[in-house]
């Protein structure tokens, strides 16, 4: 993050010490090395992986774990039914669930700023217009409004976002603006008020610095949401198409083959979990670093 | 609570309920890609058969024209027709529904009957092993994705140990007369012991994977609000009162500490919902989540819509109730 | 003593915190007797109610009692079951705390919290049904007007949060004492109020005291309230007793610095109601204490001698104080 000049020096200051308390947790700090292995993981999918994703074999179908009669240490998580490398597809699976992850909770946490702060600030119309709709969009159940919304725009990377973001910007949007309404009537705020700043130069360079440690803590939270529900969309195949590699769409793959081949559903499911585990532990260490009201 | 105030809630729940109905309503409409030409696919299909579709679906009225003819309809529980079923959508949503209930009500209990004591007990002993056990418990819980966890429960316990049935409700051998459409109940009423058993076997696994996350949720909601209430002066003056250490706990502590519990089982309900889907999917559950998912391959776009019109007012209202329950639970609260 | 009702010698009272050991109560002996009233007076954090926290064995976690004796009508407390002590709790020893709108229960009706204690401990009742019910009624409506609750019938069905502060505080009153305790330790029951009710709650506890013949514990800030309503008083400082004796002796001529500051930061007529003006300084660190009088660093008379361990001494025929300077007194 940035921080300009006119900042209160205090608040910059504060940020580090939180980063500090949180690298003084070490279960939360190895966790976050998880979450930066698996990024890199997708960043550099193409030198990592041993083969190509798709690259089918139908002599190597459902062709089991390198340490089962029958595998080869080339194949280590054996292959899928199509004879397809299943580690190399959970490697390039990662950029799916990460890069959708991100995207959605990025496009939801800028929009989720902007209307926060204009609802906190501004107050007024523009207040009740935005409350109301956090209201009526919190009223779905979350994976259902995805799920209609992918059923009607049809499947693909770019619906999913949207579908995802359409309803998770709410989440950022209550948070800024709870924390906005506290800030706004601070001292530092009146003197910009009372110089003449602008508006928006009030919002986004005196009030936004103040709410960004608990806008970071609930996006690395709900950022292990969102990539539980683009599994959940892709194992209903309503996601990312094939024959792109998605963990979702890989776990629901193996479902035809339980009988006879455990590891084409086990393993891909198994990133899942260690991914979403790794990021909501460290999620759990910011928030204890950032704000020591939450911590038990 | 009196009557009035009741009353008063509810007429505020309204604005609600029309402003989801704007929001499926608009979702349907607005979102880029057009249903017809999704039901349609790759078939082929006349410019005439085309416009014919559109006007059985009504897409050729103007939008506010639709929306309150949708509107109209919805409150009469009339959702047109479903192409695929040949009957009204919301007989077949009708029809779909006790399985979905039942399996959600069972998922619940188990839920609470698990989260509660070991929330309870996890408070009572802090920082003791089971504690600790139990707080890693409830971080594997809500990390999860539920359809792989099914899928794990079905490999263990249906494939290898074959102790549980691998899909559906019931086995195809029973024969079972539908009364209430809940199969527990119509087993029992029908005095037929063996397909309650075979009902009670065939629920064990999907509602296990649906209430895990919400076990996990409402077990960390109670250890949290019990070391809380454990803090509070008036357990302090219970216990001065040489009361017994039971009393103590569970009237004094767990009558407040559940407060929270209870409220956040409600909102919960409304995420167990959406995981209806997922679970239904996994162990081939006749419900309406399966029936969703299939309508959007179908391409039954009234059904879709009807369905996630349904969950959605579902969802509100157990808010809602969410909402009541935490008046009567906490008197201190006037409503 | 004979006509000790409680007696507690060489309590030491601790609290394990990630900063270090908190000696909270450090070597106190108390003496209640029978029919008194006795004034506990000292600054928060002095060890006043966690004295009486021990006595009661409702210490915390993360203390506990490291060591001392709790005798209370001839039994070793300390010595007792946690069964056992409860058995003793509410119907021998009753306690009230200082903020009734946090100690009674607000999911429970307040019938339900007195009826609670009485269907613990009294053995008077009928064994069930319904002659049990109404003997447990009939109690619960006579305590509350016993502490000036009108109307009790009907108010027996209503929660704390539909009382007023001071109906509350008298309500606390009359589940503690419900089963006619020997010993009520009465914990700051007047901070929490406005000054007009804090006068009628301080008359209904004498008045209750006098009519029940039971032994009161008044732990309290307010030097005015001991004058008004103690037959004797102890000062508590950083976890000592610093000075007991006689109200009227203590008030009238303190020996210890302690008190002499506490009293002379006063204003002399009308004692009641005035807070406690702090002495200059602080109450020390109670985390690795030197082993010198605690009051050293805010004593005016203060020398070398005092850094040395400073036991209580004998300050007149029913008078003890912790100071070096008694002994000069009588040289």
């Amino acid at each position: 993050m940035t921080m300009t000049a006119d900042t209160p020096v205090a608040s910059e200051s504060i940020f580090r010490r939180n980063l500090s308390n949180f690298a003084a947790n070490r279960l939360a700090m190895a966790c976050a090395l998880i979450v930066v292995l698996f990024a890199v993981m997708a960043v550099f999918a193409p030198w990592i992986a041993p083969h190509d994703p798709n690259e089918t074999d139908l002599f190597r179908r459902l062709q089991p774990p390198a340490w089962i009669a029958g595998g080869e240490w080339s194949f280590l998580l054996g292959c899928d039914a199509l004879g397809r490398d299943i580690l190399s597809r959970i490697i390039y699976g990662a950029r799916i669930s990460i890069f959708i992850g991100l995207a959605v909770i990025f496009v939801a946490t800028t929009v989720g700023i902007l209307a926060g702060l204009a609802a906190g600030y501004l107050r007024g119309w523009v207040d009740i217009l935005i409350s109301r709709l956090v209201d009526i969009l919190l009223g779905f159940p979350y994976l259902i409004f995805a799920i209609g919304l992918m059923a009607m725009m049809g499947p693909g990377l770019w619906n999913i976002i949207l579908a995802l973001a359409y309803k998770e910007w709410v989440i950022p949007a209550r948070v800024v603006r709870g924390e906005t309404l506290v800030t706004r009537e601070l001292e530092y705020v009146e003197a910009a008020r009372a110089l003449g700043a602008s508006r928006w130069h009030i919002m986004l360079r005196e009030i936004l610095p103040n709410v960004l440690s608990p806008v970071i803590v609930v996006a690395t939270i709900r950022m292990a949401h969102v990539i539980i529900l683009e599994a959940s969309l892709s194992f209903l195949g309503l996601g990312v198409q094939p024959p792109t590699a998605s963990w979702g769409s890989m776990v629901s793959d193996g479902r035809a083959f339980i009988l006879e081949a455990w590891w084409v559903s086990t393993f891909p499911g198994l990133a899942i979990l260690l991914l979403v585990l790794a990021i909501n532990v460290t999620s759990q260490g910011l928030r204890d670093a950032f704000d020591p009201r939450f911590s038990e | 609570m009196s009557l009035s105030k009741l009353l008063e809630r509810i007429a505020q729940l309204l604005p609600v309920l029309l402003g989801v109905s704007v929001i499926v309503f608009v979702m349907m409409a607005l979102t880029p890609g057009d249903p017809v030409q999704i039901m349609i696919g790759d078939q082929s299909i006349t410019p005439e058969q085309e416009a014919e579709l559109r006007r059985g679906l009504g897409l050729d009225r103007p939008m506010i024209e639709r929306f309150f003819i949708f509107l109209g309809n919805a409150v009469q529980f009339d959702f047109g027709e479903s192409f695929y079923h040949r009957r009204p959508v919301g007989d077949v949503i009708a029809e779909r529904l006790p399985a979905t209930i039942e399996l959600s009500l069972v998922a619940l209990i188990v839920a609470l009957v698990t989260a509660i004591p070991l929330g309870v007990l996890a408070a009572i002993r802090k920082n003791s092993i089971f504690d600790r056990i139990a707080t890693v418990g409830s971080l594997l819980g809500v990390s999860l994705p539920g359809f792989w966890f099914g899928i794990l429960l079905l490999m263990l316990f249906a494939v290898h140990l074959h102790i549980l049935p691998v899909s559906g409700r019931i086995g195809f051998d029973a024969e079972v007369r539908m009364v209430t459409g809940f199969l527990l109940i119509d087993t029992l009423l029908a005095g037929n012991l063996r397909a309650f058993g075979d009902a009670l076997a065939h629920l064990i696994l999907p509602a296990i994977t649906l209430g895990l996350p919400m076990t996990a949720i409402l077990m960390r909601v109670t250890r949290t609000s019990m070391l809380e209430v454990l803090r509070q002066d008036y357990v302090t003056f219970a216990d001065a009162k040489g009361l017994s250490r039971r009393r103590v706990l569970f009237r004094h502590a767990l009558k407040n500490a559940l407060i929270p519990t209870v409220s956040v089982a409600a909102i919960e309900t409304g995420s167990l919902l959406g995981g209806n889907m997922i679970v239904e999917t996994v162990f081939g559950w006749p419900g309406l989540g399966r029936l969703v998912v299939e309508s959007i391959f179908l391409r039954n776009y009234p059904l879709v819509q009807a369905a996630v019109l349904f969950y959605a007012v579902t969802y509100v209202l157990l808010n809602f109730i969410a909402d009541l329950l935490y008046t009567v639970l906490n008197p201190r609260v006037k409503l | 003593m004979k006509d000790a009702l409680l007696e507690v010698r060489g309590l030491r009272t601790v609290f394990e915190t990630r900063a270090g050991r908190v000696c909270a109560v450090d070597g106190v002996d108390v003496e209640v007797r029978r029919g008194e009233c006795l004034g506990i007076v000292g600054e928060s954090g002095s060890g006043k109610s966690v004295t009486f926290s021990s006595v009661m064995g409702l210490v915390k976690s993360p203390g506990h009692i490291e060591s001392g004796t709790v005798v209370f009508d001839g039994r070793d407390l300390r010595g007792l079951t946690p069964r056992e002590m409860r058995a003793v709790r509410g119907r021998d020893i009753a306690m009230t705390m200082q903020d009734a709108l946090t100690a009674l229960n607000p999911a429970l009706t307040v019938g339900e919290q007195i009826a609670e204690v009485l269907e613990a401990h009294d053995e008077t009742l009928p064994a069930r049904g319904a002659a049990r019910r109404t003997a447990i009624r009939n109690t619960s409506v006579e305590m509350l007007g016993l502490v000036g609750i009108p109307s009790a019938e009907t108010r027996l069905k209503q929660y704390p949060h539909e009382f007023s502060g001071g109906m509350r505080q008298r309500i606390m009153i009359a589940i503690a004492l419900a089963c006619r305790p020997k010993l009520l330790i009465a914990d700051e029951p007047t901070t929490a109020l406005d000054v007009t009710i804090q006068a009628q709650v301080l008359e209904l506890i004498s008045d209750i005291r006098a009519r029940l013949g039971m032994s009161v514990a008044l732990i309290t800030h307010d030097l005015g309230v001991v004058a008004e309503h103690c037959d004797r008083v102890m000062v508590m400082y950083a976890g000592q007793v610093v000075e007991e004796g006689p109200t009227a002796e203590v008030i009238g001529a303190p020996k210890h610095p302690y008190t002499q500051g506490l009293l002379a930061s006063i204003p002399r007529p009308g004692l009641r109601g005035q807070p406690i003006h702090p002495i200059e300084g602080q109450v020390p660190d109670l985390i690795g204490l030197p082993p010198q009088c605690r009051f050293y660093s805010r004593c005016a008379h203060r020398r070398d001698a005092c850094l040395t361990p400073v036991e209580m001494r004998q300050a007149g025929p029913q008078r003890r104080a912790r100071c070096i300077l008694i002994g000069e007194d009588e040289a």
